[in-house]
């Protein structure tokens, strides 16, 4: 498949398949930032393995703070719906750590819309900018 | 390192909780826009206090500001539970201020709330992480409740150990569905209310007695 650089999608939609390896090293603001600038470029950013609680509020208070009218009007994002809530164990709770792998997908609120979602399928549209 | 500050953390945050009965504990009203959490904490307080929070509307982002009434006394079974009620902006993913024109607003207008809507989100998010020692969780029972944001922020709500509840509104409608609420939340407690028209009320301030006194 050949390659383009960044900046010569053309008429497509860039979508960014994160691994959560490339996410592993990265600070929860270094991961919000990777996925914000992706998201701003109009792409569809999707990780491998989500974000942690704490890191998706960070996500909305930024996201939050970047809207701005005619330009950028935030985010839409979809994982799957938790199942069996509240199932981490004790000692997850008690330091906070917790199981949060689930696959997420990020685009811009104007480009992206959910078809259809459920415990084992999130459908969306995908338009271009 | 970080696991022992998580643990030191944690166990700091625990012990707060247990020496400070003697505070109002801070109960944030959460949710999406328009689930009626100003017309619940406007209920709340009126009925204990004789005085309400702020302007209901059912324009989204009415509330833009988080805003707190202190020293809310509920009487419930001879006992008092003392509370600050802090009501908040409803949280989002995404403001365009083109949905507010569809409300006969002016661009400028539209373009104003949509700036001041964003900065309570971020406000609201901020609050619950850092200001909250327990979460009403406010959904209108006649919408789907399988969204992301009420996906996420019940996920933040729990990995933050605070004690929630989740209140099933608008019972008053036809179409409201309060098992589909219940379906969605089987870790919580859910509770039918209408904050509108007063419906339930009993249940609801017995409920915030057990969870939050």
């Amino acid at each position: 498949m050949p390659e383009v650089t960044p900046g010569e999608t053309g008429n497509g939609v860039q979508i960014d398949l994160i691994s959560g390896a490339r996410m592993e090293g990265l600070t929860s603001m270094e991961k919000i930032r990777l996925i914000l600038d992706g998201v701003r470029d109009g792409n569809i950013v999707v990780l491998e393995e989500g974000l942690s609680p704490d890191e998706e509020s960070k996500l909305i208070e930024v996201t939050m703070t970047e809207i701005s009218p005619d330009e950028f009007n935030g985010i839409e994002i979809e994982t799957y719906p938790q199942t069996g809530g509240g199932s981490k164990g004790f000692l997850g709770r008690l330091i906070g750590k917790e199981s949060n792998k689930k696959l997420t997908v990020i685009g811009p609120a104007n480009q992206i819309e959910t078809l259809h979602k459920d415990e084992n399928l999130i459908s969306a549209l995908v338009s271009r900018k | 390192m970080g696991l022992f500050t998580d643990l030191r953390d944690s166990i700091s945050r625990a012990v707060d909780r247990m020496f400070s009965d003697s505070e109002p504990k801070r109960i944030g009203i959460y949710g999406p826009p328009n689930a009626g959490k100003t017309t619940l904490a406007n209920r709340i307080a009126r009925d204990w206090t004789g005085d309400a929070v702020g302007p209901e509307s059912h324009i989204p982002h009415e509330t833009r500001r988080a805003r707190r009434k202190e020293n809310v006394e509920i009487e419930r079974n001879g006992k008092t539970v003392n509370i600050d009620i802090v009501d908040t902006p409803g949280v989002t993913t995404k403001v365009d201020y083109k949905e507010f024109l569809e409300h006969d607003m002016e661009k400028d207008d539209a373009v104003r709330r949509s700036r001041e809507a964003t900065e309570g989100v971020a406000e609201a998010m901020h609050w619950l992480r850092e200001d909250v020692d327990g979460v009403i969780y406010v959904l209108d029972s006649t919408e789907d409740p399988f969204t992301q944001v009420n996906t996420m922020l019940i996920g933040i709500i729990e990995s933050q150990d605070l004690p929630v509840l989740i209140f099933a509104n608008k019972t008053d409608l036809d179409d409201s569905n309060v098992q589909r609420i219940a379906n969605a939340f089987p870790q919580h407690e859910t509770v039918p209310l209408s904050a509108l028209e007063g419906n339930n009320m009993d249940e609801v301030y017995g409920k915030i007695a057990e969870y939050f006194g």
